[in-house]
């Protein structure tokens, strides 16, 4: 009893929980407001991953079972697999338009 | 407020801070440095909450590799960047409704529920009954502790990461690659499919004829 639970006591569970809320709104709104830039849409869903990893990582504290930390050790894993699939995508894309607003990727409905 | 509340609330501000800057500056290129910022200032909240393998991995991960990538994408593509910031205020109207309010529903849920204490958290889990539950809980660091049940109970989910970056890998290296046309490059296939015959012939010209062979 003297490993994660006690340490946790000056720190809340809650004021980590806040921080990954607010950081995952950002996100989201990151995504609406940079609609047009692919790129900076990639970082915000980054800021989101980043969230749910302090969620995650928050818990398996608070609950003192390192299984959250495997999945957030997952979740890094899919993200840097995501980032690298997105980014490669972003290049070939603008390869070939030569622009990477999200207004021209619209080539499948034509 | 002892140390570890003040280095809660510095690292806190500085990643919500960063995260915010993240997306409203102006130039992508500080986009991703200020995201390298809010992942080391994450790292720190990491350490505070005892998860140093995983800070340590998002240091070096992250910050080594994926915000680099990033940073390189960013100034490999010639693009006006400050054009693709126009439609911001149009958005505007409906992403920050949006954002509140998701995050006020957030906030209801982190607000309003109760926190269990240990005695109740006891019946969902066997850690809170103060008994001896799993010699994992009481490794001598992070790191050991993690890399114990990481190779044995959670083995499959370790070798399904790896084929996850290993496809990532392969899907980027395709997604890139072009062949090039017209450039001087060595190809050992046509190399060693050199025959005799292809290669040269014995001519005789009689005096005054000249040569008509292949090579001429």
């Amino acid at each position: 009893m003297e490993t994660a639970v006690e340490t946790s006591m000056d720190i809340a569970l809650g004021h980590y929980l806040v921080v990954a809320a607010i950081l995952f709104a950002i996100g989201v709104a990151g995504i609406f407001l940079n609609r047009k830039n692919l790129i900076v849409i990639l970082m915000s869903i980054e800021l989101m991953l980043l969230a749910v990893n302090i969620n995650f990582v928050a818990f398996s504290q608070f609950l003192g079972d390192l299984t959250g930390q495997v999945f957030a050790f997952m979740i890094l894993t899919v993200a840097a697999a995501e980032a690298a699939i997105g980014l490669a995508i972003l290049v070939t894309f603008f390869r070939n338009r030569g622009d990477i607003s999200v207004d021209d990727a619209s080539a499948m409905k034509n | 407020m002892n140390f570890a509340e003040i280095m809660f609330y510095i690292f806190a501000t500085l990643t919500i801070g960063s995260g915010l800057m993240v997306i409203f500056s102006r130039n992508p290129v500080h986009s991703v440095l200020f995201l390298i910022f809010a992942f080391i200032n994450t790292a720190g909240l990491f350490v505070l909450m005892g998860a140093e393998y995983l800070a340590m991995l998002l240091v070096v991960v992250y910050v080594g590799a994926v915000a680099v990538l990033f940073l390189f994408v960013v100034m490999m593509l010639d693009i006006d960047f400050a054009e693709l910031k126009g439609g911001m205020v149009k958005i505007a109207p409906l992403g920050v409704p949006v954002a509140v309010a998701l995050l006020v529903e957030l906030g209801l849920v982190v607000g309003t529920w109760a926190f269990p204490k240990n005695a109740e958290l006891a019946r969902v889990h066997p850690y809170f009954t103060g008994a001896e539950t799993s010699a994992v809980l009481d490794g001598p660091n992070n790191t050991e502790a993690l890399g114990l049940i990481l190779y044995t109970d959670y083995v499959h989910y370790f070798q399904i990461a790896g084929m996850i970056l290993l496809v990532a890998m392969i899907g980027a290296i395709l997604l890139t690659f072009r062949e090039r046309k017209g450039i001087k490059k060595q190809d050992v296939a046509a190399q060693v499919g050199r025959n005799r015959e292809d290669s040269y012939e014995i001519l005789r010209p009689a005096s005054g004829e000249g040569i008509k062979g292949k090579g001429a």
